[in-house]
C-alpha cells in the first residue's frame, strides 16, 4: 500500500494484532446476534403500541358506523334535516341536536374568542413579570376543572342568576329590537341554549388563550420593537404586527377550542334543557348531540332508537375529527414555518 | 518527504524509545453529510499508545473524522463514509462490523460532560455490566480502579451513591473519562474534552490524558493549539475537510512544512 | 393631527383596559366556581360521606361506594393506559424519524387527545358492553384507559425529545445496545417528566363522567366486583344533581367538592413535583 497523498504519513502500515494476552481481563463477547435481536424486538414492541393508537381510532370509526347502520338504512340522508324525535313512533331526526351543538359552540366562540384574546394579550404585553406565572397557572386551572363541575355550578348558580336578572334584561333590551329580537324571546327559564353556550365559553377560554399566548410569545422582539420604534402604541403593535404574524396559530387555537366545545357533554347536559324542539330564540331549551346521548342512551329501547343515537355519535365524531384535524394541520404548518415541530 | 517517526521526544521516558506502531490506519476516507462532502480523501495513521491531536479552524472536519472512527455517525441516516479504516485487522466501515463491540474497544468522551442519570458508582458500572459479569467485590474494585485512573478516587469515594449529575463540570468530565476507561477499551477518542471547562479542570484533565497514554491509544480533537502542543505526540492539521499536514507535534509546530499550517499556527489565519 | 393622536391614545387605552377586563373575567369565574364549591360542598361535608353508601332518595347517606369505585377505576385505567402510552411515546421519539407509522400516530394521537369523551364511552359500549351484555367496572376502566393513553403518549414523546443527543451518544459510545440506551439512560433521565404526565392524566380521568355513563353505569350498593356495574362519583353527581331531592343534591355538592379537590390537588402536585425534580 502506498503512503497516500498528504506529506508525513508514517510508513509502518500494518495494524497491530489485537491486544496481547494477559494485559487485560478477558471480555466475554455477548453473542452479537442476540443483541441485534433484542434491539429489533424492542423496536417492533414499541411500534406495536404506536400502531395501537391508530387501531383505536379506526375502531371507533368502524364501531360507530356499524352501530349506525340500522338508522342509516332506515332514514338515509333525511336524518340530517329531520327535526322529529319520537321514540314511540320510532321516527328520529338529527336536526335539533345538530343545531343545538352548532349554536352552543357558536355562542361559546363568540364570547370566548375575544375574552381569550384579551387574556393572551394581557399575559404577553401588559402583565408585570411576577404576575405572569400565577395568572398563567390560574388559567390552566380553569382548564382542569371537570365538565361536571361546570355543570353543577351552572345549574345551581348561574342559571338562576340568568333567569332572574340577565335574561329579563336581554328580553327587555335586545328582545325589543326588530330582527335580533327574535333571538331573545320567550320565558326567562335560566336553562337553555344561551346559558349552555355561556358556560361553554368559560370552558374553552383557557384552551384558546393558552394557544394564543404561546404563539404571541414567539413573535420576534425585533419585529415589535421596530413598530414601537416608529411610535406605535401597544395596541397598534398588537393589531398590526403580532396578530398578522400569528394569524395561523390563532386560527388553529380557535379551531381547537371549537373542537372542544362541540364535544363537551356534562356541562351542556346540565344546562341545555334537553328539549327536542327547534326554536329561533336562544333563551329556549334545546338539545345537543352529546347531551342527547348522555340523557337517553342508557334508556333507549329498540334497535332503531339506539341506532339513531349511535348515528348522532357518529356525526359528532366526524364533525370534531374534521375540526381537530384542520386545527392540527394549521398548527403544524405554523411550526414548520418556524423550523420546529409542535 | 517521509517523516521519520522513529524520532523520539527529547524528554520522555523509555516508552518513547520504542517505535510507534499503527493502531488505526485511515485510508482514502471520504465523508458525506447528505450531499455535502465533509471529509476529502483522508489518509493517516493513528499511532498505538501515543496521543494524536487534530487541530484546525471550526468546520474543518476534525470532529467528523473522530466520529468516523467509532462509527458514531451511523446513528444518523443521511451521513455516510467511504474508504477504509483499519483497526485490529478489520475495516471499521464495513457494514458487517458489530457496532456495539467496536464501541466497547474504541471509547469516546464528548465536549459536553454527559453523566448518566444514576449514581456515580452506577455510571461506571453501567458500561462494565454490558460486557462482563463481575462479582460485587470485583465491580467495586473496577469502579475504584477507573476512578483512580481518572484522578477522581479521593474526591468520589465518599459520594459513590450520589447522582453523577451533582458533580461540578470538571468532575463530571473526569467521571465520563473514568466511565470510558472502565470498560478497558484499546482506543480513547476525546472530542474537545476541555472546551467546556475552567482552566484548572482543563489542566487536571491534560495531566490525566498524559498518564493514560501509556496504556491507551488516544486521539484528541481540540480547537486550542496550545493544548495540542502541550499534550500530543502527533498532530494533524485539517482545513475544509482535508488533511493539510500530519507529523510529530514538535516538528509540526516548530517547522511546519505547509504554508497553510504555518499561517494557522502563527495566528495569521483562523 | 393632535386629534388623531388623541384618538389613537384613547383606542390604546380602551383596548388595554378591555384586555385587563378579560383577565379579570377569567379569574373571577375561577374564583366564583371554587367559592361555590367550597361553600356548598363544605355545607354537605360530614364523616358519613366516607362511611356510608349512596342512599335511596329521601334518606341520608354517604358516598363511600362511589369514592371507592372511582378510585378503583381510575387506578385500573391508569395501570392499563400508562404502559401503552409510554411505549408508544418511546416509539415516536426514538424511532420516529423514518417511515409513516410515527407521523400518522402523532397526528391521530393529538386528535384523540381532544376527542369528545362521550364517543369513547360509546365505543367501549359497542365493542365490549354490548358484546357481553352487561355493564362493568372493567368497561369503565378501559374507557378511562383510552383517555389516559393520548395524554401519556404526548408527554412521554415531548419529554424524550428534550433529551440532548450527546447523552444518547455517550451511551452508544460505550457500546450500549439501542434498547438499553433508551430504557436505561434516555427514559431514565426524564423520569420525572413522564411521571408528571401520568399524574396529569390521572387528574383528567378523575373528573370524567361521560365515558362512564354507558360503561360502568352506576351501582347503588357497595361492590368491588370489577365485572359488575360500579358506583362512581361523577355519575352519582349527575344522577343526584338532576333529581329534585334535597339530600341527594347536597351529596352531589359534596361529591363535586371531593372531585375538584382531587383534580386540582393532583394538578398542583404534578407541577410542583416536576419543577422540583427537573435539574436545571
Amino acid at each position: 500500500m502506498s503512503s497516500g497523498t498528504a506529506a508525513g504519513v508514517p510508513t509502518i502500515i500494518d495494524a497491530l494484532p489485537p491486544r496481547a494476552a494477559g494485559s487485560v481481563d478477558k471480555m466475554p463477547d455477548p453473542h452479537p446476534k442476540s443483541v441485534g435481536f433484542q434491539d429489533l424486538f424492542f423496536r417492533w414492541f414499541t411500534r406495536f403500541f404506536a400502531f395501537l393508537v391508530l387501531v383505536i381510532l379506526a375502531g371507533i370509526l368502524l364501531s360507530l358506523v356499524y352501530g349506525s347502520l340500522p338508522a342509516i338504512q332506515r332514514f338515509g340522508f333525511g336524518f340530517l334535516v329531520d327535526s322529529t324525535w319520537n321514540p314511540v313512533t320510532e321516527k328520529f331526526g338529527a336536526l335539533v341536536p345538530i343545531i343545538g351543538t352548532l349554536v352552543t359552540s357558536a355562542i361559546a366562540l363568540l364570547i370566548g374568542v375575544p375574552v381569550s384574546f384579551g387574556i393572551a394579550l394581557f399575559l404577553t404585553e401588559l402583565s408585570p413579570p411576577w404576575l405572569k406565572r400565577p395568572l398563567g397557572t390560574a388559567v390552566e386551572l380553569l382548564a382542569a376543572i371537570p365538565s361536571i363541575i361546570y355543570g353543577m355550578w351552572g345549574l345551581f348558580v348561574l342559571a338562576p342568576l340568568f333567569a332572574d336578572h340577565v335574561q329579563p334584561w336581554l328580553i327587555g333590551t335586545l328582545g325589543a329590537l326588530p330582527l335580533v329580537g327574535a333571538l331573545f324571546k320567550g320565558p326567562p327559564q335560566g336553562i337553555g341554549v344561551l346559558t349552555a353556550g355561556f358556560v361553554l365559553a368559560i370552558m374553552v377560554i383557557p384552551f384558546i388563550a393558552a394557544v394564543m399566548r404561546d404563539v404571541f410569545e414567539v413573535v420576534p422582539a425585533v419585529l415589535k420593537e421596530s413598530a414601537y420604534g416608529i411610535g406605535c402604541t401597544t395596541w397598534e403593535v398588537v393589531r398590526n404586527v403580532v396578530l398578522p404574524y400569528t394569524r395561523i396559530g390563532v386560527i388553529g387555537g380557535i379551531m381547537l377550542g371549537l373542537g372542544r366545545a362541540l364535544g363537551e357533554t356534562m356541562a351542556v347536559t346540565f344546562l341545555i334543557g334537553n328539549a327536542h324542539q327547534l326554536s329561533a330564540s336562544i333563551l329556549a331549551p334545546g338539545n345537543s348531540i352529546a347531551s342527547a346521548l348522555a340523557n337517553e342512551f342508557t334508556e333507549a329501547v329498540g334497535d332503531v332508537y339506539t341506532s339513531s343515537l349511535i348515528e348522532l355519535g357518529l356525526i359528532l365524531f366526524l364533525i370534531t375529527f374534521v375540526v381537530l384535524a384542520l386545527a392540527k394541520l394549521l398548527l403544524l404548518q405554523l411550526a414548520k414555518g418556524e423550523g420546529r415541530k409542535t | 518527504m517521509s517523516l521519520d517517526i522513529f524520532a523520539t521526544r527529547p524528554e520522555t521516558s523509555a516508552k518513547a524509545e520504542t517505535p510507534a506502531a499503527t493502531k488505526i490506519a485511515v485510508r482514502n476516507l471520504d465523508f458525506f453529510y447528505g450531499h455535502f462532502h465533509a471529509l476529502k480523501s483522508i489518509n493517516l495513521d493513528i499511532a498505538d499508545r501515543r496521543i494524536t491531536a487534530f487541530i484546525g479552524p471550526s468546520g474543518c472536519g476534525k470532529s467528523t473524522l473522530l466520529r468516523t472512527l467509532n462509527r458514531m455517525y451511523s446513528l444518523y441516516p443521511g451521513q455516510r463514509a467511504e474508504g477504509e479504516i483499519r483497526f485490529n485487522g478489520r475495516n471499521v466501515l464495513d457494514a458487517r462490523v458489530d457496532l456495539n463491540m467496536l464501541r466497547a474497544k474504541i471509547g469516546m468522551v464528548f465536549q459536553k460532560p454527559t453523566p448518566f442519570p444514576m449514581s456515580i458508582y452506577d455510571n461506571i458500572a453501567f458500561g462494565v455490566r454490558l460486557y462482563e459479569r463481575l462479582s460485587p467485590r470485583a465491580m467495586d474494585e473496577r469502579v475504584e480502579w477507573a476512578l483512580t485512573k481518572a484522578a477522581m478516587w479521593s474526591e468520589a469515594r465518599d459520594k459513590l451513591k450520589q447522582s453523577g449529575m451533582a458533580l461540578s463540570g470538571g468532575q463530571q468530565q473526569r467521571l465520563c473519562i473514568a466511565r470510558a476507561v472502565a470498560v478497558k477499551p484499546e482506543v480513547l477518542l476525546l472530542d474537545e474534552p476541555t472546551s467546556a471547562l475552567d482552566p484548572i479542570s482543563t489542566a487536571k484533565i491534560e495531566e490525566l490524558v498524559n498518564e493514560l497514554k501509556s496504556e491507551y491509544t488516544i486521539a484528541i480533537v481540540t480547537h486550542n493549539m496550545q493544548q495540542a502542543a502541550r499534550v500530543s505526540d502527533f498532530t494533524a492539521y485539517m482545513y475544509l475537510g482535508e488533511l493539510i499536514e500530519f507529523g510529530a507535534t514538535d516538528e509540526l509546530f516548530l517547522k511546519p512544512q505547509r504554508k497553510e499550517t504555518e499561517d494557522y499556527i502563527t495566528g495569521r489565519f483562523g | 393631527m393632535r386629534s388623531l393622536y388623541l384618538r389613537r391614545l384613547a383606542m390604546n387605552r380602551f383596548n388595554l383596559a378591555m384586555s385587563l377586563l378579560a383577565m379579570l373575567f377569567g379569574i373571577a369565574f375561577l374564583f366564583w366556581i371554587l367559592y361555590t364549591l367550597a361553600a356548598a360542598g363544605f355545607h354537605a361535608f360530614s364523616p358519613a360521606l366516607f362511611s356510608q353508601m349512596t342512599p335511596p332518595p329521601g334518606s341520608k347517606g354517604g358516598l363511600l361506594n362511589a369514592i371507592v369505585g372511582s378510585l378503583l377505576m381510575a387506578t385500573m385505567g391508569t395501570l392499563i393506559g400508562t404502559p401503552v402510552g409510554i411505549f408508544a411515546g418511546i416509539y415516536l421519539a426514538e424511532y420516529g424519524s423514518r417511515g409513516w407509522v410515527a407521523p400518522a400516530t402523532r397526528f391521530i394521537n393529538d386528535i384523540l387527545l381532544s376527542a369528545p369523551s362521550i364517543i369513547i364511552g360509546l365505543f367501549v359500549y359497542q365493542i365490549y358492553v354490548f358484546q357481553v351484555k352487561h355493564f362493568s367496572a372493567w368497561a369503565g376502566s378501559f374507557a378511562l384507559a383510552l383517555i389516559v393513553i393520548p395524554i401519556v403518549v404526548r408527554t412521554t414523546e415531548n419529554m424524550l425529545k428534550l433529551v440532548p443527543d450527546s447523552l444518547r451518544e455517550a451511551a452508544f459510545a460505550l457500546g450500549t445496545p439501542q434498547w438499553k440506551v433508551i430504557t436505561m439512560v434516555t427514559l431514565r433521565s426524564v423520569r420525572a417528566g413522564v411521571i408528571t404526565g401520568v399524574l396529569l392524566a390521572v387528574a383528567r380521568i378523575s373528573g370524567e363522567t361521560a365515558p362512564l355513563l354507558f360503561t360502568a353505569l352506576n351501582n347503588q350498593f357497595w361492590t368491588i366486583d370489577l365485572n359488575a356495574p360500579m358506583s362512581n362519583l361523577p355519575v352519582v353527581i349527575f344522577q343526584f344533581a338532576m333529581s329534585p331531592y334535597d339530600d341527594w343534591q347536597r351529596l352531589a355538592w359534596a361529591g363535586s367538592l371531593l372531585i375538584t379537590l382531587a383534580v386540582l390537588g393532583l394538578n398542583i402536585m404534578a407541577r410542583l413535583f416536576f419543577r422540583q425534580r427537573t435539574p436545571n
